[in-house]
């Protein structure tokens, strides 16, 4: 019998993913293990292997569709098997739904073609509903299939599809697709993943000029759930300072090219993430998470530090774990090959989740300062903007001197639940000290 | 540079000015993107306008009026025998092409939707080449395939200019009234046609290859049209083949196959309405990523996106039911689509009818299909015997139904024969859009005495509610799922 191939479950919470590509066409033979698709699942790119060897008999998805944990993805002919027809599986169960209204994979319409003359009933046929209401579920990027009817004779009402969406919203789901250093607390259903409370419905643009709409997809979707989940929940609070590394550059300098010569990257970051783990092992708060429900904040005694990165898909957090027990020369390795290996989608999830505590570095791109969002669930975030050549003026006793140094301005958020501003200047003026005093580092591998 | 090498550039290029193109282009230009339309007649109307619903819907008028100053002596008004005046007739056919083409003109100067007459081959999926047009290519964002149809002869028979065998588009230039006409085909281009030529005077006769004559409609439907039919032409054969046409200076001779007395007869004029094939051959979709099925017709998804994700496609090009309705709608669906918005050609009852009187119309599903997919339905009918505005007008072989699943009540198809059906399927679209129940439907006042009302009275009659007709004791049969 032709086995239908779902997508399987991915784990860490995933419950769908894009297509990419379809590494085989119908017709094609398989063995067990061989990757037959590649699935965008979150911000890392996965090969999906074959689950039998055999005869790739049909396709059902296309490069770009979303496809959900238990969609049928393809239909092979196991090996030995002729082709017979699939009476029994097209049974159509008829369209259930649950009765809270959730949408779970099992409640999708059955996707196998029905057989002429089978008697399927409403399961075959379109979801009745006014051509308005279809359209607003179109809006809503809601499926009809999986909304329960209240109007006569099964039909789906406007006010069905308005509350089926506001309650993918708003109650319990499957978490998204990963985010940044999502991590842990994601996985727990008690925490749900708005990308905004019931905001009021938006204007018709396009009285005022032309519009177009392109889907929330992949890593946008994710950043954008994420941003929405971190800013509502965090009471942010953001500290700025500025430390002159004038010192530091020139030793960044003096050792960049033997960093460079094991295909590594010496940049500031690497000496931020040590500075940070010097402070966070003094300010243990900054390393930590509020459980609100239990009324905890959790303490993390492990510094897994996640860098921002710019990629063309968008933004991603690699996490380079345990930075407090590794060499600057080992930091500098290890962030590059993440960074190059982010670039190009080659990362794997894994490497994106169980961070304590995030940096991001713009200052290739310039800015004097900016309000970094801390990520969720972690505790704060430090911001670094361009380092740029400033007067400065050196004061001793009695005399002044105008000095040019290079002055890099740091910026700290924070969760203001979990820590105060006075513990965010004692933690922000740490890092400058280790920062500004190059050797201080010595003094820490 | 020689003449012709001037590129112009446009946000959405449509190719095709016939409703499908202009609906699209109208409704691009009114969601703020440019447009241009090239046809290759460089006006907007197509097919429809000036070869097809309107001039057969304004002679179906002209053989309706025939007929009913005919029959007004039972009514008690002799207006004598009518003449028919075939200048005149094409002249006022003519005009009213012309100022429905005016208004299509002026709407797009409006919208400032640019028109260009030539042809248009695709070079690749951004560009396109202008064929006898002053413009030599256009560069375009997006493009809208709504190329049409054309109609398609019998094998070894070809559509000359101006000859005696004739497409549906030569009749309706009315070149003459034949003596005799042959039909071939008993589709609704033939039934019309056919009744047009026989109400000026034609002896028509119509073969159809297969069993029965519009066979996408309800029998039950096409019975009291058949009957008009009838009497109308001289023959009805269904089952008959043409095995031969041969055209002379002043006549045809056809050697028909089936079921008839005579195979070798003669014919002033002979019309074929077989069918339509899609326009997609010369039009450079091999130097786009656009594929076509294995009958031609251009492969769309519900956006009516082509396999190119530039190229979007409506209309009869891309087969599905050829009609001007429906090529509209999907124009429009492209339009949006192209501008952004979340639309879809997502459409449960697209309506057809046959303009012949009385006149056949249906929409949603039909109770044969019903049968065959061995749905649980029930079938409620209101003859219009028992509709006094029907018995007033002189109209009483109507019959209105309704055709309503067995469990959830809700209508899932009409049908109407009688005058004035194609107005009236209206309601039925609808009902089946909106998935109304047959009780929303006897439960809205309808205006008394109309014809509409048959719509009310056909779901009363479902629930046992009809005023005009008895309840039936054991309710209408109903199939099973087997």
């Amino acid at each position: 019998m032709p086995r239908e191939f779902k997508l399987p479950d991915l784990g860490e919470g995933i419950h769908e993913g894009e297509v990419i590509e379809i590494l085989v066409s119908v017709g094609d033979k398989v063995i067990d293990g061989m990757p037959v698709l590649v699935v965008e699942t979150d911000k890392a790119t996965t090969e999906i292997p074959s689950p039998v060897t055999g005869v790739v008999q049909e396709i059902r998805v296309k490069p770009g569709e979303v496809v959900k944990v238990g969609d049928v993805l393809m239909v092979f002919l196991e090996e030995g098997e002729s082709e017979a027809p699939r009476k029994a599986e097209a049974k159509a169960e008829g369209r259930r739904v649950e009765a809270a209204g959730f949408p779970s994979p099992a409640d999708a319409p059955p996707s196998v073609p029905a057989p002429a003359g089978a008697a399927l009933g409403e399961a075959a046929g379109p979801v009745p509903a006014a051509p308005s209401t279809r359209r607003l579920a179109r809006e809503l990027g809601v499926d009809l299939h999986q909304i329960a009817p209240t109007g006569p004779g099964g039909r789906v009402t406007s006010e069905d599809v308005r509350t089926f969406a506001a309650s993918l919203k708003h109650v319990v789901e499957p978490p998204p697709p990963g985010a940044p250093g999502l991590a842990e607390a994601l996985l727990s259903p008690a925490v749900s993943t708005p990308m905004a409370f019931r905001a009021p419905s938006l204007p018709d643009f396009s009285r005022w000029g032309l519009v177009t709409r392109e889907p929330l997809r992949s890593v946008r979707r994710t950043t954008a759930r994420h941003m929405a989940l971190a800013w509502s929940q965090i009471p942010h609070v953001t500290h700025q300072d500025e430390v002159d590394i004038t010192e530091l550059e020139a030793l960044r300098r003096r050792h960049k090219e033997e960093i460079q010569a094991q295909h590594g990257v010496l940049s500031l970051t690497v000496f931020a993430m040590k500075a940070a783990v010097a402070a966070l092992k003094a300010h243990p708060r900054f390393n930590a998470s509020l459980d609100g429900d239990r009324e905890e904040i959790i303490l993390k005694h492990y510094y897994h530090i996640g860098v921002a990165v710019d990629t063309e898909r968008g933004l991603i957090v690699p996490v380079v774990r345990d930075v407090d027990r590794k060499s600057i020369t080992e930091l500098a390795l290890e962030l590059n090959d993440l960074v190059v290996r982010g670039r190009a989608g080659k990362i794997e999830r894994e490497e994106m989740i169980g961070g304590t505590f995030t940096i991001t570095n713009i200052g290739v791109l310039g800015g004097t300062a900016f309000t970094p969002i801390v990520n969720y669930p972690e505790a704060a975030i430090l911001g670094m903007a361009r380092a740029r050549l400033r007067p400065v003026v050196k004061e001793d006793g009695e005399n002044y001197e105008i000095l040019p140094r290079l002055i890099l301005p740091l910026i700290l958020g924070f969760d203001h639940r979990v820590v105060d501003g006075a513990d965010a200047a004692r933690f922000l003026g740490m890092i400058m000290d280790t920062l500004g005093n190059p050797e201080e580092l010595l003094m820490m591998v | 540079m020689v003449m012709g090498e001037f590129t112009q550039e446009t946000d959405v290029l449509v190719i095709g000015g016939g409703p499908g193109g202009y609906a699209a282009a109208f409704r691009a230009a009114d969601l703020g993107l440019d447009v241009t339309l090239v046809d290759t007649g460089g006006r907007l109307g197509g097919v429809c306008l000036f070869r097809g619903c309107i001039p057969s819907k304004t002679l179906l008028h002209v053989s309706e009026l025939l007929y009913d100053a005919r029959h007004a002596g039972e009514m008690g008004v002799e207006f004598g025998d009518p003449k028919v005046d075939l200048d005149r007739l094409r002249q006022w056919k003519n005009q009213v092409i012309n100022k429905l083409a005016n208004g299509l003109m002026d709407l797009s100067k409006k919208r400032s939707v640019q028109v260009l007459k030539g042809q248009a081959v695709f070079e690749s999926s951004e560009r396109a080449r202008l064929q006898n047009s002053e413009t030599g290519h256009i560069k375009f964002r997006h493009a809208i395939i709504a190329t049409g149809s054309t109609a398609i002869s019998l094998p070894a028979t070809e559509f000359k200019q101006g000859g005696r065998i004739m497409s549906s588009a030569a009749a309706l230039s009315l070149p003459d009234i034949p003596g005799r006409l042959l039909v071939v085909g008993g589709g609704y281009v033939g039934v019309e046609l056919g009744s047009v030529y026989a109400s000026l005077g034609s002896r028509v006769t119509l073969v159809e290859a297969t069993e029965r004559l519009m066979a996408g409609a309800d029998q039950d439907l096409v019975q009291p049209l058949l009957a008009r039919l009838t009497g109308l032409f001289e023959a009805i054969h269904p089952r008959t083949r043409v095995k031969e046409l041969k055209e002379l200076d002043n006549r045809v001779e056809a050697l028909l196959e089936g079921e008839l007395d005579e195979p070798h007869q003669t014919f002033d004029r002979v019309l074929i309405a077989v069918g339509r094939s899609p326009n997609a051959k010369d039009i450079g979709l091999q130097n786009t990523k656009v594929r076509v099925d294995d009958r031609g017709f251009v492969i769309v998804d519900e956006q009516r996106r082509t396999t190119d994700p530039k190229i979007f496609a409506v209309g009869d090009v891309v087969g599905g039911v050829m009609l001007a309705h429906k090529a509209m709608h999907e124009g429009k669906v492209a339009a949006e689509v192209i501008a952004g918005r979340p639309s879809a050609f997502d459409f449960q009852a697209i309506p057809a009818v046959v303009y012949t009187d009385p006149q056949i119309a249906w929409c949603g599903l039909t109770e044969e299909d019903a049968r065959r997919q061995g749905r649980a339905i029930r079938v409620s009918r209101f003859p219009w015997a028992a509709s006094g505005r029907a018995l007033s007008m002189g109209v009483a072989k109507g019959m209105t139904k309704m055709i309503i699943d067995a469990q959830t009540e809700r209508v899932l198809g009409v049908g109407i024969v009688g005058r004035g059906a194609g107005e009236m399927i209206a309601e039925g679209v609808l009902a089946v859009e909106m998935g109304a129940v047959a009780e929303d439907l006897a439960l809205s006042i309808h205006p008394h005495p109309t014809l509409s009302e048959s719509e009310e009275e056909a779901a009363e009659a479902f629930l046992g509610s009809s005023t005009h007709i008895l309840p039936q004791r054991n309710p209408e049969k109903t199939s099973k799922p087997r």
